[in-house]
């Protein structure tokens, strides 16, 4: 039956190359650590994928709860995770994940950095990955306010002071990014919520997209 | 075809109206989206809004005392009553001087002779941050600048505070 259906598809729009495209290469025998089993270093890149999968699932589940308003705030994610069936999984999901995306992307950084991965023709997605640091960064920085507890608020007073740091355009960035400036608010929050969810997953997936293009455009680097 | 040169062939002049006309419609489509992400930076600072602190002038001494009031602050749709406080006295000059409360090195409030061990300072109870009596800090303290210094003005008799202005390092 699943075979019909995909040959009438196939018939039509001749899916195959495409899905063979995508799926469908060697992995080469010095990154395969069924070969050498030192190999799964090479795997870190592919675990910060899917950890960051698995927030983009958990942080849309989190949304059917979630009121980015600063009466609600905390008491949504309080009664998402206390009386939502396995709301406290989700949420666990997400806090925890989050630490370990960062710890991925920094053992992936170190293995493309010590393999001198980045070295010609590969510095451009070298330049992409620090883009996607950043990004991953930025996500976890207007993360960590949504719960609108005190942990959150003075985590963020702090981000934004030194946000305020920067040279010439400090207050301006700041102004920015928490949408007044001298409060830590209802704006703030409502502008956190904006870019944690809309602006920084667009440029996050903008750039995997070019992070993976480019990894199949030049294959992986050859062995030590 | 004409000797003469071709200063804009066809293709190019459709080409560049086309390239117009899209970036025309992608700076329509984009510029309010902007502007309304931009308007905090671009509004008026409520700056300039003295509040009265509820204290005679004449009750100021040399003494820095510690005077709370309360203000509305408004957060974009957000209304809500805010406490705020400040150190005020008279300094060796005669001026009023009014320093907030809120230390340079972490943000938490630091009180007048806050330790017995340092009389005649502000001492902050986070990390032993001190300031002397004219709010500059103490060198080898964890503060990097000077207490902000509330503006203020007298009207009536009372005292009436603004913002507090930051100092800088010193």
């Amino acid at each position: 039956m699943l075979q019909k259906i995909y040959d009438w598809i196939d018939e039509r729009v001749d899916v195959t190359p495409i899905w063979r495209d995508i799926a469908d290469h060697e992995v080469p025998e010095h990154v395969n650590p069924a070969h050498h089993f030192s190999a799964f270093v090479y795997c870190f890149g592919g675990l910060t994928f899917f950890v960051v999968v698995i927030q983009i699932l958990s942080g849309m589940f989190l949304t059917m709860y979630y009121v980015p308003d600063i009466e609600n705030a905390w008491r949504s994610v309080y009664y998402l995770q206390t009386e939502v069936a396995h709301g406290q999984i989700v949420r666990g999901m997400h806090h925890w994940g989050a630490s370990v995306v960062v710890v991925m992307l920094l053992l992936h950084t170190c293995r493309v950095f010590f393999t001198g991965s980045y070295k010609k023709p590969r510095e451009l997605n070298w330049m992409v990955g620090v883009l996607l640091f950043f990004v991953i960064l930025g996500l976890g920085f207007t993360g960590y306010l949504l719960p609108w507890d005190n942990k959150a608020y003075f985590a963020t007073q702090v981000g934004l002071e030194i946000a305020q740091q920067v040279p010439f355009i400090g207050d301006a960035l700041r102004t920015l990014l928490a949408g007044d400036p001298t409060i830590v608010g209802a704006q703030t929050l409502a502008r956190f919520f904006a870019i944690h969810v809309f602006f920084l997953p667009a440029a996050l997936f903008a750039l995997l997209g070019i992070h993976f293009i480019l990894i199949r455009k030049q294959g992986i680097s050859g062995p030590l | 075809m004409s000797e003469k040169k071709q200063q804009v062939t066809r293709r190019q002049f459709l080409n560049y109206t086309l390239t117009g006309l899209g970036g025309f419609m992608a700076a329509g489509m984009l510029a309010p989206m902007v502007r309304m992400a931009i308007d905090p930076v671009l509004q008026e600072s409520g700056a300039g809004d003295m509040a009265n602190v509820g204290l005679a002038v004449e009750d100021i001494t040399n003494e820095p005392q510690r005077v709370d009031w309360t203000i509305t602050q408004v957060d974009g749709w957000y209304e809500s009553e805010v406490t705020k406080s400040a150190w005020v006295f008279v300094n060796e000059n005669d001026e009023i001087q009014a320093f907030s409360p809120i230390c340079t090195h972490l943000g938490c409030v630091v009180s007048w002779e806050g330790s017995e061990e340092y009389p005649d300072q502000f001492f902050c109870p986070c990390h032993n941050g001190r300031y002397y009596k004219d709010g500059t800090n103490v060198p080898g303290t964890p503060p990097t600048a000077p207490l902000s210094v509330y503006e203020h003005s007298v009207e009536n008799g009372m005292l009436y505070l603004g913002q507090p202005i930051p100092r800088g390092e010193a």
